[in-house]
This record gives C-alpha cells, structure tokens and sequence, in this order.
C-alpha cells in the first residue's frame, strides 16, 4: 500500500512539473503577446530599462521561462538567460508553482504564502506581478480570474476581454508552435 | 478561518533587562569569540553609551578588542569595507553592533565580508546567496523600533550608483539580541516616539496584512500591548527604565512578527516618501497608518476590528459592538497620535511635517506603486488610489 502510494505521489508530481512547464511558456509567451496587445501592460514595462531579464522558474532545476523587456515596453521569451538574470522569481517546489498556475491560488497569496523567493529588485518583480495579473484578467473567465486576483477590473468588457484575449493565445501558440 | 499554509522562523536567542549588557561576554565565550569588535556610530559613542559595555567586559575581564565608530545614518558599500577592514587589522572574531538601524545593517554586511573575504559585497547580494553560517554576531539595539536585531535582511548604499543593495539570508541573523535599558534612556522624546511609532506600525501591518499567520499574530499583538501601555508614560517620564525596557522588548516582538509576515502599504507609502522628501521612517509610519487602515477597512474591517483588544484593552474591547470594533481601533490609533502630537509636535499629516509639497504627490505614487510591500497589502491598490490616500493624509 505504501509503495502505491508514493509510486502514486510520484506520478502526481511528474503530471504537476508537465503542467508547469507547459504553462510556463504560456504564462512566458502571454506576458511577451501582451507587451504588443495590450497598452496597460506596455506601460507598465516601459518602466523597466531595456535588456532587463527577469525569469521565473522552479527550485531546483526548473521548469523555467526567462523575459528580456526591450524597448519601449515590449518582451520576448529567450531560450536562456545571458548570464545571471536581474531578476527571480523561483518556486520553492513544483507543487506551490502547480497551486499557482492551476489557479488554485493567486500570486500575491502566493507570495504571502512563502512559495516563491524573490531575487532582484522588489520594484521591477512589482511590475511583473501587476502584468501577470491583467494577462490572467483578460485570458481567464471572470469567476476564475476573480478568485486568483485581489481586484478584477469591472471595467473590462466583454468584447474587449474576448478580443485581446483571442490575439493574446493567437501569438502564445503561434510561438509555441515555432519553438 | 485557520491559515492552510505559512512559515515561521527566529533563531535569535533575546536577552532582556535592566542588566542584560552583562551576559555577553559568557554569551561570546559559550560561541567560543574571545575578540569581538563593536561596530557603533558616533552619536552613541557621544552620548557614553559604550561606556556601559565596556565597563561590563572590564568586570567580566574581556576586553573589546576595536570599536569601529565611522557608521553615517545611511551605510555604503564603503562603510562596510572599512569597517571588514578595520576587523581584519585587529584579528577580531566576532561583531557587537551598537545602534539603530543603520549600524545593525552595517554590522550585517560587514560580517558576510570578513567571514567570506574579499571586498566583494555584491557577490552577495539578492536573497539567500550564503552558503553557511557566519561569525558570532550580537546587536544591542539603541532604539526601540527597527526590529532589524531579529530580521534577516540589510539594506546597503551603493553610492556610487546611488541604489540600494538588498540582501537577504537566514545567517545574516544575530546570534543575540541584548535589550538593555540603559542603552534607550537617552533617546530624545520625539526619536522615542517616532521608533515606537514605527514598532506599533510593524505590529499593525504584520498582524492586518497577506501574510500574517498566527505565530506572528502573537508576537504582534503583545508588541501593539506593550507599545500602547508604554510610549506615552515613557514620553512623560523619559527616565522610566522599566517602560524603557517594554517598549524595545515590543520593538523586538514587532521586529519577529514582521520579518515573518511581512508589512504592506504604510511602508510602501513611507518608503516612497522617505525617498522623494527625505522624511524619517518612524515619521511617516506614524503619519499614513490611519489612513492606510481606513482604505483596508471594507477588505479585513475583521482583522482592523481585532486590533482593539491590545490596542485599548479588554474593558474598552467588550464595551464596543462588534461592528464598531475596527472603527474604534482606528480612532484609538489617532487619540494616540493627538496624544504624541501634544508632546512632542510629531507630524499627522503631510501639511504638518512642512517638508512636503503637494506637488510631490503624484510622484511618491509612482515610487509606492513599485514597493515591493505592496503586495502583502489585502486590498489591491492602484496609482488611483495612492493618490486619493495621499490626498487624505495631506490633512
């Protein structure tokens, strides 16, 4: 019984790092399709000096997804990072990046919640937070969105969230697809 | 509602009292340190603060062996090569920081120095890049307020730069904290308020905010006992040494509950302001806390209203309706500041620390919006909203 168990707790993570790394290149490709989608977003990054690298990855070895912002506010996903990344977010294991990405549990309460370590600037991974935060306001239902979020904004309509949201998976699969 | 997940560490062994200065030599030689150098600044060497530490060791017949004294209100990259290099020379084996903040950062980074060498801070930099523990490190804090004898972090200039270096790591912890009376009977009454002030806000923000779990919530909740039982009798009577002693054994009991639940966006508003106006921490904590409390209120109006209990007592708590809890706790934070204000003309709104402009607002938005506090706030904030608390606290 008890090597079925843990033979079965070892499936369960092998599934969680497969779903993680799959939506690690969403979340990746999502935050890079949203830099050229969405206006908010840009500005948010047009704070941060281009070439800044931030990555979020999983201890220890990941799956991972690094961001290089460029100029004027637009990101790119690179298969690695150039030397030591300005910033970190690393998940302390597989399962509190899995409780994230399957929306069981918000970044902020995340955060909150020690899951993750932070290195780099505070500032700049504030920026990230707040990015991730409207990807999953416009790629999520509203009752989904509204139990990983501290606010949804009421002002986004339906057309709107439906439009950009469409363009957004259009680029993330089109750079799926292309590797 | 119990907490399903959250974690909770502080190794650092807390010696407390009228004498507790007279424990460390036995606690250095039980690490095994027979040369330790006190790191300090000038103001409190000044004031013969060291001269009850050193006459301590004289009896205990330990010698100090370098007092390194150079530490400016803001440490640099600099301060803390000098100071490696000051231990070095001397052949010391541990570190006895004697201060405020700043000089317990110092004292921090100067340990990563001289226990991993070299003149390299940055190589260490960031969150948990130290690979084992460090030399014996004590600090015997000089006010009541920082909490940093308990945290594991420290915040070093770089001015050629002119940034913050953050780092971050477990073994950045001292090995003890010794709260000692003597070493806060000097403390002038507005310093004293503006550090207990800053402790009552650690406790309030680690107690309403994301994180809070309920260890910490312990530790807050007697520091925020402590604090309202204390600051004012101790600002009326400067020279009461056993509310001296109550209000840094809150500052430490804030300092725990704060360094594991975080803080929200009091301190995000307090850093930013403290960065485009140059006003003192303690200052500006007990400015926006009201105000920050009242935004939160329609979010965790629960958590504001259990505030009450510590903050007023139990007479006060159980003659208050429920509903009227958290409302009441707010103004028992105000009547305490009216109270602070009265004597010693501590600053409650912007308009009053004549040092702001109205002007200054929407950029001490754009600075808070960034502060990495912000995100253990339980309400989501936007610039919008900055402003508008910004606007009520311009007063």
């Amino acid at each position: 019984m008890k090597n079925d168990k843990l033979s079965l707790e070892k499936l369960n993570y092998q599934a969680q790092k497969a779903y993680v790394a799959t939506m690690m290149k969403i979340i990746g490709n999502g935050l890079a399709a949203m830099s050229t989608r969405d206006e908010e977003a840009r500005n948010e990054l047009r704070n941060i000096r281009p070439g800044f690298v931030m990555q979020m990855t999983v201890f220890p070895s990941g799956p991972t997804f690094t961001l290089q912002v460029g100029e004027n506010g637009s990101a790119k996903v690179l298969a690695d990072a150039p030397g030591r990344p300005d910033l970190v977010i690393r998940f302390k294991h597989v399962s509190h990046a899995f409780q994230v990405f399957s929306f069981q549990e918000g970044t902020a309460r995340a955060f909150a919640n020690d899951r993750m370590v932070v290195d780099g600037s505070l500032g700049e991974a504030m920026i990230f937070v707040r990015c991730l935060n409207k990807m999953q306001q416009l790629i999520l239902p509203k009752f989904i969105a509204q139990g990983v979020i501290k606010r949804y904004d009421e002002n986004l309509g339906l057309a709107e969230k439906l439009s950009k949201a469409t363009r957004i998976y259009g680029e993330v699969f089109k750079n799926i697809i292309r590797g | 509602m119990s907490k399903p997940y959250y974690e909770f560490f502080c190794p650092v062994k807390v010696i407390a009292g009228h004498k507790a200065l007279e424990n460390i030599p036995f606690e250095l030689k039980s690490l095994g340190a027979k040369k330790p150098m006190i790191i300090t600044d000038k103001g409190v060497r000044a004031v013969g603060l060291l001269t009850h530490l050193e006459e301590s060791f004289a009896a205990a017949e330990t010698e100090v062996t370098a007092i390194f004294d150079d530490v400016p209100p803001d440490s640099s990259l600099n301060t803390v090569r000098a100071a490696a290099q000051a231990f070095r020379d001397a052949g010391c084996d541990s570190i006895i920081a004697v201060g405020g903040g700043s000089v317990i950062d110092t004292s921090k980074a100067v340990n990563i120095l001289v226990t991993f060498g070299g003149d390299d801070l940055l190589a260490y930099s960031g969150a948990h890049n130290l690979p084992h523990p460090m030399k014996p490190f004590f600090v015997v804090p000089t006010t009541s307020g920082t909490g940093s004898e308990v945290t594991a972090v420290a915040v070093i200039s770089d001015t050629t730069r002119d940034i913050k270096i953050p780092f971050a790591s477990y073994f950045m912890m001292p090995n003890a904290a010794v709260l000692d009376s003597r070493m806060t009977l000097t403390l002038p009454p507005h310093i004293t308020a503006m550090t207990g002030m800053d402790a009552m806000t650690h406790a309030v923000e680690a107690f309403t905010c994301m994180a809070a779990n309920p260890i910490s919530d312990a530790y807050a909740t007697a520091a925020i006992k402590k604090i309202s039982a204390n600051l004012l009798k101790v600002l009326d009577n400067p020279s009461d040494a056993d509310g001296r002693l109550e209000l840094a054994q809150a500052s430490t009991m804030a300092g725990i509950a704060f360094s594991n639940a975080m803080v929200g966006l009091v301190h995000s508003l307090g850093h930013a302001t403290g960065g485009v106006c140059h006003l003192p921490h303690g200052l500006v904590m007990n400015l926006y806390m009201p105000y920050v409390l009242e935004y939160n209120l329609d979010t965790n109006g629960d958590r504001i209203a259990e505030l009450l209990l510590p903050l007023a007592g139990a007479d006060v708590y159980a003659a208050t309706p429920a509903a009227e809890r958290a409302l009441k706790a707010i103004a028992t934070i105000r009547e305490m500041r009216d109270a602070i204000y009265d004597r010693c003309k501590l600053p409650r709104t912007l308009q009053e620390t004549g040092k702001v402009s109205r002007e200054q607002l929407p950029l001490i938005a754009d600075q808070a919006i960034n502060d990495g506090s912000i995100i253990f706030n339980p309400k989501e904030t936007d610039r919008a909203d900055l402003v508008a608390i910004l606007e009520r606290a311009w007063g």
